[in-house]
């Protein structure tokens, strides 16, 4: 290969951007689109490193101002306080306004009835799509990304959604250039996703160069854990262990958030970000193949939930 | 050179980091064996993990047969699997130590035209596969005409099955030779032809041990070396305002930034630029990188710039260097493709979004529409169906700065939208192209028949 003057250090090329810079630089066009096209944007926020990365482009965006969206959080009832803990800190350290959508409300109403399986993934989307109606939100920024699901390997960075949240994946705007749609009739409304072209491993490579903090269940760590469906879940208040499950003590961490009847921990002894970013790169499992029990309902699982409205 | 099988697992954080990232695209008809070109990418760059295969080995059985169907990795959606077709563009990454990679993995079938310039438009590479037993077709020729259209830097010809035909040299070289000669009659800056067989892994990720005579790069080899960046030093700097970031608080009272992301070119601090459309022009006073300060910034970085005038300018602004502005231009003329099911027909009230700015504009004539099978020109077609690559004129309501998009593929082009509903209806490159190397006559205005 020829070699030619460098400017930026470690790219081949004068003028190349590394793939980090690339992919920040567009998800930061995506937020400075929305925020100049529409009238009521809100960050979907889990608390999880997706939803944490989105946030710190967001700030880095629109730096030295504040960030011109609020947070909204769907919240299950079944979350790992850490999560909840960090989330709150989040919320005040950067004086932003954080709606939260609340799946037991839900259930405490009658609207919702919990599932025999325990979980509540599912039953996040009535909560979800009738905040967005209520508080008028016009674009949802959310954490998805195309390499998660193959379903999600479809999706636009602007994805269209009808008055009743529903993603027809048949009936998509092409997407040119940079060039995003973000028209909507009234009742409609836009998710976006800023890290669509980002696979897990880019974002912990970004993590790790912009020391950015995590909540602690990210790092390996000592938990009372107990076996269901070839995971390690959680004992906790929101159902397990059943009859006939154990619980034991094991060092584990978490490759995904979510609801804790759902969310599966791996077995690992990474407790800093450069043992994680090693394990995952090691790793033959997808984070969702690894960690998630919804999305092996069905071959279609993922296509089914989002067309409904979820995220 | 680096063997390009090595596994990631043995690479540092910085050496990860530092990678740079290309974007491509696929095109192929039906039978070319794309998937199974793309499956092996995907599968010999260790980017299959082993649930995705075992879901593959799965579904494969449910459905009865015998060994893993990798199509089953790309074909995403109820109505792909159902129709064993893939209908619209999918986004797959995969990664190697040199480089990572975004592959817009567009359908081969005519009426998924649109879909392929939709992958095409920002892939800097175009992997255009044919069947080495029926060499360069119609098909062939549609892709190549839609990678020149949409400027696509660099052109690769993958000749798949080779295995087919005996690995024989001469039906490589003759293939290569036709399809270069078409494509450099198009304008396609550059073409690398590769003899390959998908199936067997010959030349995809390892060297063919069946092909000696061939002495170029495998498609991945290729895929990693390709060079990314610009000539910048040709570029025209031009930096379309997204937003203007005014925080107004007690550390920053008179802090005015002008965010967007450099569409072409670069910008320096002390430089003197020019706000279109009003043409009114000050000097950048600093560039802000993320909030980094630095003395000089290039496409596609985002950035916000600082001025050292108060100027009047609000998102739909370009910032333009002063000694290098583009006109500005109420009539654009371009070619287009239309991508929506309802037709674009001369009168047509849309809007038009070019760079961050959305004007009314009327569409005031289809001089012609561009048969790709031959790329002959049908002169006033009267409309534009779905697919369809033609000619058009559009007035807008206000004067916009266009660049041809020869020049610049982000601040030539433009996206035409349906006012009533929001539809995403044509995609525009402004200015010449090579599908009206002559001004078309009009039939009806021939004199030779008189009855």
């Amino acid at each position: 290969m020829t070699t030619v003057a460098t400017i930026d250090e470690g790219t081949d090329t004068p003028y190349a951007l590394s793939h980090l810079d690339a992919l920040e630089s567009e998800a930061v066009h995506i937020f400075r689109e929305v925020a100049g096209e529409f009238e009521r944007p809100v960050i979907l926020f889990s608390g999880g490193k997706d939803s944490i990365v989105m946030l710190h482009l967001a700030l880095k965006a629109f730096a030295p101002a504040t960030v011109p969206f609020a947070l909204l959080h769907v919240d299950t009832g079944h979350n790992f306080p850490e999560v909840i803990d960090y989330r709150d800190r989040v919320v005040t350290r950067h004086g932003l306004r954080l709606h939260v959508a609340s799946v037991q409300d839900y259930i405490d109403r009658g609207v919702l009835k919990e599932r025999p399986d325990g979980t509540r993934n599912p039953l996040q989307t009535l909560p979800l799509t009738e905040k967005i109606q209520t508080e008028r939100f016009d674009a949802v920024f959310g954490g998805g990304r195309r390499d998660e699901e193959k379903a999600r390997a479809k999706e636009r960075v602007f994805s269209l959604r009808d008055e009743f949240s529903q993603w027809d994946p048949r009936r998509q705007r092409p997407e040119l250039w940079n060039l995003y749609n973000g028209r909507h009739a009234p009742g409609e409304h836009v998710r976006v996703f800023p890290l669509s072209n980002w696979t897990e491993l880019d974002v912990w490579q970004y993590i790790a160069r912009e020391g950015i903090e995590l909540p602690d269940i990210y790092f390996a760590h000592e938990r009372e854990v107990f076996r269901r469906n070839g995971m390690w879940l959680t004992a906790g208040e929101w159902g397990g262990p059943k009859e006939g499950e154990t619980v034991e003590k094991r060092q584990v961490r978490y490759r995904t958030v979510g609801d804790m009847s759902c969310t599966g921990a791996v077995d690992s002894d990474a407790d800093t970000i450069e043992k994680v970013i090693a394990e995952i790169a090691a790793s033959r499992l997808t984070e969702r193949g690894a960690t998630r029990a919804d999305d092996k309902l069905s071959e279609a699982a993922m296509e089914d939930r989002k067309r409904e409205g979820y995220f | 050179m680096t063997s390009t099988t090595e596994p990631t697992e043995t690479l540092s954080v910085e050496q990860l980091s530092a990678t740079t990232l290309l974007r491509f695209a696929t095109a192929g008809s039906v039978d070319d064996g794309k998937s199974t070109l793309v499956g092996r990418l995907l599968h010999d760059s260790k980017s299959v993990l082993t649930d995705q295969l075992e879901a593959v080995e799965r579904a494969s059985a449910s459905r009865g047969q015998e060994g893993p169907d990798l199509a089953l990795l790309t074909d995403g959606l109820r109505a792909e699997r159902e129709q064993g077709i893939t209908i619209d563009v999918a986004y797959r990454y995969f990664a190697t130590p040199r480089r990572r990679f975004i592959l817009a993995d567009t359908p081969g079938h005519v009426q998924y035209t649109r879909n392929m310039v939709t992958g095409a438009s920002t892939a800097e590479l175009t992997v255009i596969l044919v069947d080495a037993r029926n060499g360069v077709v119609e098909q062939t020729r549609r892709h190549a005409a839609i990678a020149a259209l949409l400027r696509v830097p660099h052109v690769v010809l993958a000749v798949n099955k080779m295995d087919l035909v005996g690995y024989a040299e001469d039906v490589f070289g003759s293939i290569a030779e036709e399809f270069t000669a078409y494509a450099t009659e198009l304008g396609v800056p550059e073409v690398t032809a590769i003899p390959i067989s998908a199936l067997n892994g010959d030349n995809v990720v390892e060297p063919s041990a069946h092909m000696d005579w061939y002495g170029g790069p495998t498609v991945l080899e290729h895929l990693e070396t390709v060079p990314v960046s610009h000539d910048l030093a040709h570029c025209h700097a031009r930096l379309p305002v997204q937003y203007v970031i005014r925080p107004q608080s007690a550390e920053h009272p008179d802090y005015r930034g002008y965010a967007g992301q450099i569409a072409a070119g670069t910008f320096r601090v002390g430089e003197q630029i020019t706000v279109l459309p009003s043409g009114r022009s000050t000097r950048i006073s600093g560039i802000d990188l993320l909030g980094r300060p630095v003395d000089v910034a290039w496409t596609t970085q985002s950035v916000t710039l600082l001025l050292e005038d108060d100027v009047d300018i609000s998102r739909g602004d370009l910032i333009v260097p002063s000694k290098d502005a583009p006109p500005t231009t109420q009539d654009i003329e371009a070619t287009v493709c239309h991508v929506a099911d309802q037709p674009l027909t001369v009168g047509h009230r849309v809007l038009l979004k070019h760079g961050t700015r959305t004007v009314k504009a009327i569409v005031k004539d289809i001089p012609s529409r561009l048969t790709l099978d031959d790329l002959s020109l049908h002169p006033h077609p009267g409309q534009l169906a779905a697919n369809d690559i033609g000619r058009v004129k559009v007035r807008t309501a206000e004067p916009l700065p266009v660049d041809s998009y020869a020049d610049s593929r982000r601040t030539g082009s433009f996206i035409l939208i349906d006012p009533s509903d929001g539809t995403t209806l044509t995609a525009g490159m402004v200015g010449e192209s090579f599908a009206s190397p002559e001004p078309v006559r009009d039939e009806s205005e021939d004199d030779g028949w008189d009855f």
